[in-house]
């Protein structure tokens, strides 16, 4: 952390979107992270996707549970609605906040202590619902508010800070989102954002649980040779399987690229994800290819990243429940209360 | 790019861009933080060290330090460095003990300064330490050069420059005053090792008019006008008086006409208003002081009625630019515009004027007849002559000619020290870590959103009705504070060590003015558009780290409107990034080691 705030003063040059925002204007409070810490990129390129998609900020809800990635929406979008939950129960909180407000854009913040040990059960079922959420791990694969225990996303094999081996499996977050049906999985690197501002954007505004697994390596338990989430080992491992451009509204394709160079999926919000393939063919709209790439390449040692698997026609828990369109606080009375001649139509029904 | 090379003495010096744009580089962070902390006798000596005189330019100085402050980038206006140099001026104790002392013993070398005014008397400071025998000559009565003769004392009180001259005069030099130096070939053939010529620029321009001859006796040259009123010959001025020109001097000449009986006083000017010569902050005194500045007009003739002066006619002008963008006035068309008057002042620039040098003493003159200089040790074709100040490139400005005078007294030392004067002393350069611990600097890095302060004026009724009253009160101790505290430190560097960087991007989220990029490297113009913000003005460098090891990218900072807040440092999990106060001491005479 810092001891002075961060100053107002900004670029003279500095853009600003649609709404008259300033990137600026979607930061948070100054964050009381270690020094260098990967969830402070993530915050940033939260910030930067938001700034571009040009979101309101008042639209937006962020949720979080506990632990060092779930501070952090106090260090983003501070103009933004807010919930800091009990451990692992983020996606409870936010499964009924978009229940009652179907028209907010949701983002969850979570980790892999959050998501992956005392969460588990509540990621899963979020995902296999299709709650309409962004749904972030901030994984660094360890306990870094109780200084650096293995996590249950660490791998099997990899090294504590003081050299002791991690014999027990570690959870793939993304293997087990495209199994429980989530609609839109990527995952990234806290150090690349050129990669992953664009998944986050093209997550939120995906239509349906949209999940990311971000490595975020910690520096001050989990930054040291025979880690496999340290910022050597990630930028060595990395594969990234396709480069994304989320284009919204009507934007010229800039560059000259190859015939089968270029794929494009729309998105049900007419957002157009423009996915450019590195190295062999990849189609991320095959669930089950996905995920035996994603497995494949885990025992082949290397960590695939990218937009991995969207499903643009995907639908979610509000369209499966066929719930009303309105958001219920905006509900009048006359909704709310139908009167005795409703109430008698619907006993009648059930009689 | 190359990787930026931050040894070279001028990289990190060109961050500090008040320093830079000073012609004295007087360490002007260095200074101000001493203010913030009461220090004022050590930002004084930090000045006085620099500049020689920060009573008389902390209220007089063109401060070419201020267009080029960071703060001017960041925000609306600069830091008041000038007026914060009048602080420590003002507020400092006794500094006498802490000054040079009189030389023990003569070196026996004789040097001569003809005028005793800025260049002179910096050329006194600097060698008279030293064991030389100065010998300073001048044709006023009291030392000061223009510094007495030309600035009105409501601006610069009395007081002020005889303290500062005193400094210098109390070092030994053997004063010749009320003596006009009237022949070089003289001089050199006196037993002077060397002679230094800083005799200024003293003859007003005259404007050859119709009516001139017959108007004469109320129509004054500027400088000698002021210089007139500085020494007490001068006490009264007609009523309406036209002031022409719009430099410096005819804004001094405007308000002290204010004071002398002047109710209607105007200045009228061929250009527009912002080409005017005159300061911004000069122009903006006069028009606090009711002196209406008509632009756009070029005068024409002098009316007088009875060999008494009663008035000027001006044509009406206005600028074109040709595809060159040059100016030119062209006459509008419109008839001439008559302003009555009782006195005119002409303030339409100054000249050198050397008739006291013989032509055939061997001294080479150039362009426009002014002798051959050079621009770096200031020695002119006869070796053991030197030049500084208005003498040297004609009119410029105080704090030029105490960097022409610390020049010329390296030069002079060198010379007759039997050194080559063109291999120039390197400056001395300390850079050291400011980290106290993990969060804390040895600087107040949290940077204040405060705008600039107003200086206070004296009350406007009063100070019209005595003119030695100086109309600026100065900041107090607390404005000072406040205003030293909107410095942002730019001499506390962001040094980079692409080594223990592990590309984390911590720096690079933090920035507030988004300075930092990692990226691959390029050539500049093409880098400079690629950066997080694009690096748009020219002037400041971008600080290219070598490929760093991980991914073989660079490190990119535009030092354009960096904060110096520290906070890339402080995220920095390795301290790749450190703040590191970057201190530049420019060589004087005897700093390398010849004392005495």
């Amino acid at each position: 952390m810092t001891y002075i705030l961060k100053p107002r003063m900004h670029h003279p040059a500095l853009k600003t979107n649609a709404l008259g925002l300033t990137r600026r204007d979607y930061e948070g409070k100054v964050s009381t992270l270690c020094a260098g810490c990967g969830h402070d990129s993530i915050s940033a390129a939260i910030i930067q996707a938001a700034f571009e998609l040009e979101v309101e900020p008042h639209r937006l809800a962020k949720m979080s549970g506990i632990g060092c990635s779930s501070k952090t929406p106090d260090y983003f979008l501070g103009q933004s609605h807010g919930f800091n939950t009990v451990h692992g129960r983020m996606p409870s909180v936010l499964t009924g906040a978009n229940l009652a407000n179907r028209d907010l854009i949701y983002l969850g913040v979570s980790g892999d202590g959050d998501s992956a040990s005392i969460g588990l059960g509540q990621f899963a079922h979020s995902m296999r619902r299709g709650v309409n959420m962004t749904y972030i791990v901030e994984n660094n694969g360890v306990y870094g508010l109780t200084k650096g225990q293995f996590s249950a996303t660490s791998d099997k094999g990899s090294k504590s800070k003081k050299g002791v081996e991690n014999t027990e499996s570690g959870i793939d977050l993304v293997a087990l989102a495209l199994q429980l049906g989530a609609t839109y999985v990527a995952r990234s690197f806290s150090g690349d954002k050129g990669q992953l501002v664009p998944l986050i954007k093209g997550a939120l505004r995906h239509h349906g649980p949209a999940f990311l697994d971000v490595i975020s390596p910690c520096v001050a338990f989990n930054n040291h040779d025979g880690s496999t989430k340290s910022y050597d080992y990630v930028r060595e491992h990395n594969e990234a399987v396709n480069r994304l451009d989320v284009i919204t509204g009507q934007a010229a394709i800039t560059a000259e690229y190859e015939p089968g160079e270029l794929r494009e999926v729309t998105q049900h919000d007419g957002s157009v994800l423009r996915l450019r393939k590195l190295g062999e063919d990849y189609d991320p709209t095959d669930r089950i290819a996905a995920a035996n790439h994603v497995q494949e390449s885990a025992a082949a040692g290397e960590i695939s990243t990218g937009l991995l698997y969207v499903d643009p026609d995907a639908s979610d828990l509000h369209d499966r429940l066929r719930t009303c369109e309105t958001p219920l606080n905006q509900l009048s009375d006359a909704d709310l209360v139908p009167g005795a001649k409703a109430l008698a139509a619907i006993n009648a029904r059930l009689r | 790019m190359k990787a930026t090379d931050i040894s070279r003495p001028d990289y990190f010096h060109k961050v500090v861009d008040c320093q830079w744009a000073c012609p004295a580089h007087t360490p002007v962070p260095e200074y101000i933080r001493l203010i913030a902390d009461k220090r004022y006798s050590d930002a004084y000596m930090i000045n006085w060290k620099s500049n020689v005189f920060p009573g008389v330019l902390g209220r007089t100085c063109d401060r070419p330090c201020e267009p080029a402050c960071r703060r001017g980038r960041v925000e609306e206006e600069p830091v008041a460095i000038c007026r914060l140099k009048r602080v420590a001026a003002d507020n400092k104790g006794d500094v006498v003990e802490r000054m040079p002392q009189p030389a023990a013993a003569l070196n026996g070398k004789k040097v001569a300064c003809i005028g005793a005014g800025p260049a002179s008397l910096t050329v006194a400071r600097d060698l008279a330490p030293l064991g030389y025998e100065v010998h300073v000559f001048d044709g006023d009565k009291r030392a000061g050069g223009m510094i007495r003769s030309q600035i009105p004392r409501f601006r610069l009180p009395e007081e002020v420059i005889d303290e500062e001259v005193g400094f210098i005069t109390r070092l030994g030099p053997v004063m010749h005053l009320e003596k006009w130096v009237d022949s070089l070939k003289d001089l050199m053939a006196e037993d002077y090792d060397a002679i230094f010529v800083g005799s200024g620029a003293p003859q007003g321009r005259d404007l050859d008019l119709p009516g001139r001859k017959e108007a004469d006796a109320n129509i004054h040259i500027g400088i000698q006008w002021l210089a007139n009123v500085s020494f007490e010959h001068t006490n009264k001025i007609g009523r309406r008086v036209i002031v022409l020109g719009g430099g410096n001097t005819a804004m001094d000449c405007c308000r002290t006409a204010r004071r002398l009986g002047g109710d209607d006083v105007k200045v009228i000017v061929r250009s527009g208003y912002e080409e005017m010569k005159a300061s911004p902050w000069e122009k903006e005194d006069a028009v606090a002081e009711d002196i209406p500045i008509l632009n756009y007009l070029v005068p024409k003739a002098f009316l007088h009625e009875n060999g008494k002066l009663t008035g000027m006619v001006f044509e009406k002008v206005k600028a074109e630019y040709d595809d060159k963008g040059r100016r030119k006035l062209v006459p509008t068309g419109e008839p001439d515009e008559t302003f009555e008057c009782d006195d005119v002042l002409v303030a339409v620039g100054q000249e050198n004027a050397f008739p006291w040098i013989e032509r055939d003493c061997g001294l080479e003159f150039g362009k426009w007849d002014m002798p051959v200089v050079d621009e770096d040790t200031m020695q002119s074709s006869i070796p053991n002559v030197f030049f500084g100040g208005d003498a040297a490139f004609g009119p410029k400005n105080i704090i030029w000619a105490v960097a022409h005078g610390h020049a010329a007294a390296v030069s002079i030392d060198m010379f007759l020290s039997g050194e080559d004067v063109s291999q120039r002393p390197p400056p001395g350069v300390t850079i050291t870590s400011q980290k106290m611990g993990i969060h804390e600097w040895s600087y107040d890095n949290d940077i204040a959103n405060d705008v600039r302060y107003a200086v206070p004026h004296a009350d406007k009724a009063a100070r019209l009705k005595d003119i030695k009253m100086e109309a600026e009160l100065g900041f107090d101790q607390e404005l000072g504070f406040k205003e030293a505290q909107r410095c942002l430190n730019c001499d506390v560097q962001t040094v980079f060590n692409d080594k223990t960087c592990i590309e984390c991007d911590a720096c690079v989220d933090i920035c507030p003015m988004d300075c930092i990029t990692f990226t691959e490297n390029g050539p500049e113009p093409e880098l400079r558009q690629r950066l997080k913000q694009p690096a748009t003005n020219p002037e400041q460098d971008i600080y290219v780290s070598p490929p760093l090891e991980e991914t073989g990218r660079i490190m990119a900072k535009d030092e354009d409107v960096c904060l110096h807040c520290g906070l890339c440092a402080e995220r920095c999990p390795t301290g790749a990034w450190d703040m590191q106060k970057y201190i530049i001491d420019i060589a004087q005479a005897g700093s390398c080691g010849r004392a005495g």
